[in-house]
């Protein structure tokens, strides 16, 4: 299923494009894209793991740009 | 105060004691320690960020580029390039959010639709809640300047609602009870209760916004491109700057020094920033911009397709044309018009079909019901009645045959009803669906911003198809199809190679919508089913709309392409010039943020959509 999570703080938009490109890269991750624009992340993942894939995820993230953080509902 | 007004001032500081440290006659030390005052003020952070992602392995980072060209320059004595280069970089960030954050700002004002409550009715109160609370056929209360929050029927009351947020038409439609209202639109001047037929996820404001939010998932073949241009650029530039600096001193025995310092150029340019900025941003400018026109674009993607579409194929019924029968001629061959009109309204005024109610909407006066005896209808032919005690025959060439009257062969484009009365040829009436008053605009509008085939499908007869043709100037049509032949038909003309655009109504082309390059569906505001199916939205239904998406994807294109070459370009310059030494620090920084500044300003300009 499809999720959307709002970014807080993602500043540039280079960290955008890397972040997006190592997320698409995490198992079960079946499409991932990361606006700079919308300060979002969409992304399309295994449900079943979704804890798992959103730890990864906000792991992926902090190494990309220590300083942006992803809302988890 | 907000992180952006910190940098500023920070910046401003920097500024000024860069400035300082200029002026200041210092040697030695006491030089260095002047300029790193400015250095740690404006680049502070960016050090640290440069230390956490050493940490982490993240080498081709732009701000441990950053670092390292800055320190690469204090090493070699150009201290106050170093801070200057700090200084432009945190400039060119600062400039980049401030941007950014406008145009977001700007598009969360145009796509101002969501209800913040309803005023329900429960129990005869009028209770203040969120829209998601109402269900499904309660009642709810609008005052006057109040947004609607939920779709529905008006109960009681009128009152004239501002649909500019959704349409982008200015002008209020006067609504009445049994009207439909639809959420994100405003209620003007009087108090309405309106039952609802939506819950608040799936009404049209709550569908809409989720689109546009949508739109950014969608990734336009230019996004592509830089995106994997972005993920070469950096390492070849960063791979490039450590050859140059290694290479001559080693292999032709040149000074460290020089071309350690041209590598320094390298880096200074190597964040691909102003391209990965403003072609994003310009996508988002350009879609802001047409959904305030009410235009929704479902992507960048399709943006890119309708700036290309050199095929725009349109279904008839409902898209150019009406979609509803008026009378467009009445041929008497004995008395008058208006004589004629009134007969054809009377003989019709017992007939429910559609045909039949246009004669008597165009006749316009009341038919007193006792003129009318002895009324027949004879199907498939027409109807046969007594009026004002004269027998009076309304209907087509087989009808006039039947009852032996001459009359002039069907070529017509739409439907004939020949009268005849006590064997005698009266005259006949064309009916047909006319086209909108701004199709024929459209298409020629269209055929000047560079469509070069346009195409309509219909399923209605070959004459009136033709008339339809001739008269808005279409390029070619086919008639009589069902619909499984307009799929047919698109695919048909699908490979030209360049998008194939069509539009529908929404109303029975989901399959056809779904097959072309892109589906514009129009007249959508309301129909679910549409905004589906649809890669672009006409919120209303006219047909003007649709060269004024094409114009606007264009724009949008033409932004995004001057960014592109503008920045490769001048990336592409700084480095040759810095290669050949032509080109120190100050240059390489200017030229970096200089871009960074006129792409963004570029881009911001799509969200700007021309008036007319």
């Amino acid at each position: 299923m499809k999720k959307i999570y709002m970014m807080e703080d993602l500043d540039c938009a280079n960290c955008a494009a890397k972040m997006e490109e190592a997320i698409s890269k995490i198992e079960g991750v079946a499409s991932a894209r990361v606006s700079y624009l919308a300060q979002k992340l969409i992304l399309e993942a295994d449900d079943a793991r979704l804890d798992e894939i959103m730890a990864e995820v906000v792991k992926t993230c902090r190494r990309i740009e220590p300083g942006c953080r992803i809302i988890l509902e | 105060m907000s992180k952006k007004q910190k940098n500023l001032i920070r910046i401003l500081a920097a500024a000024a004691l860069l400035a300082v440290a200029w002026a200041l006659p210092l040697q030695g030390i006491w030089q260095l320690l002047a300029y790193c005052v400015p250095y740690f003020i404006v680049g502070w952070d960016v050090l640290w960020g440069a230390v956490r992602k050493i940490f982490r392995g993240n080498l081709l980072d732009e701000q441990f580029l950053m670092s390292v060209a800055t320190i690469g320059a204090f090493a070699l004595g150009d201290y106050r390039e170093a801070v200057a280069v700090m200084l432009f970089y945190q400039i060119g960030e600062w400039f980049q959010g401030v941007a950014v954050g406008k145009s977001r700002r700007d598009i969360a004002a145009l796509m101002d639709l969501r209800p913040d409550y309803a005023n329900v009715l429960r129990d005869g109160q009028e209770e203040r809640v969120s829209p998601e609370e109402v269900a499904v056929g309660e009642t709810i209360v609008i005052h006057p300047g109040e947004k609607i929050p939920l779709d529905g029927v008006i109960r009681q009351g009128s009152t004239a609602v501002d649909t500019a947020a959704l349409t982008g038409e200015s002008l209020p439609q006067e609504k009445a009870a049994g009207d439909r209202v639809v959420s994100g639109t405003v209620n003007l001047t009087g108090s309405i209760t309106v039952c609802t037929e939506s819950l608040y996820g799936e009404s049209t404001a709550a569908r809409i916004l989720e689109l546009v939010e949508n739109a950014a998932g969608q990734k336009a073949r230019v996004e592509n491109f830089i995106t994997r241009f972005a993920h070469w650029y950096t390492p070849c530039v960063v791979a490039g700057a450590a050859l140059l600096a290694v290479l001559p001193p080693l292999l032709f025995s040149q000074s460290w020094g020089v071309w350690v310092q041209r590598a320094l150029v390298f880096l200074v340019v190597s964040c691909p920033c102003a391209l990965v900025v403003s072609v994003p941003l310009s996508f988002f400018g350009g879609i802001g911009g047409a959904s305030r026109r009410g235009i929704l674009i479902k992507g960048a993607g399709f943006l890119e397709a309708l700036a290309k579409a050199k095929t725009v194929v349109f279904d008839k019924t409902g898209t150019l044309t009406r979609g509803s029968f008026t009378v467009t001629r009445i041929c008497p061959q004995q008395g008058t018009e208006q004589e004629l009109l009134a007969l054809a309204a009377a003989a019709e005024s017992f007939s429910h079909h559609p045909i039949a109610q246009s004669v008597v909407a165009a006749y316009g006066l009341p038919i007193e019901p006792g003129r009318v005896t002895e009324a027949r209808e004879h199907t498939g032919r027409g109807i046969e009645a007594v009026i004002d005690g004269r027998r009076v025959y309304a209907g087509n060439d087989r009808l006039m045959r039947e009852i032996g009257v001459a009359c002039g062969e069907d070529t017509a484009a739409g439907t004939v009803i020949h009268l005849a009365s006590e064997g005698a040829y009266l005259g006949y009436l064309i009916i047909a669906d006319t086209p909108k008053p701004d199709a024929a605009g459209a298409i020629r509008a269209l055929k000047a911003a560079g469509v070069e085939k346009t195409v309509m499908l219909t399923g209605d007869k070959q004459a009136v198809a033709a008339a339809v043709a001739e008269e808005l100037r279409l390029d070619e049509y086919r008639a009589e199809l069902l619909p499984a032949d307009k799929v047919t038909a698109v695919e048909e003309l699908l490979p030209t190679g360049s998008p194939l655009v069509f539009v529908g109504d929404g109303i029975n082309d989901a399959p056809v919508l779904a097959r072309a390059d892109v589906g514009v569906a129009m007249g959508a505001l309301g129909s679910d089913a549409a905004i589906e199916a649809a890669d672009v939205v006409l919120m209303d239904d006219a047909p003007a709309k649709l060269p004024l998406a094409v114009a606007i994807a264009r724009r949008t294109m033409r932004i995004v392409w001057e960014n592109v070459i503008f920045a490769l370009a001048v990336k592409a310059l700084v480095m040759a010039l810095g290669a050949a030494g032509e080109a120190n620090l100050w240059f390489a920084v200017f030229a970096d943020v200089g871009v960074l500044v006129l792409a963004i300003l570029n881009a911001m300009r799509a969200l700007l959509v021309p008036q007319k």
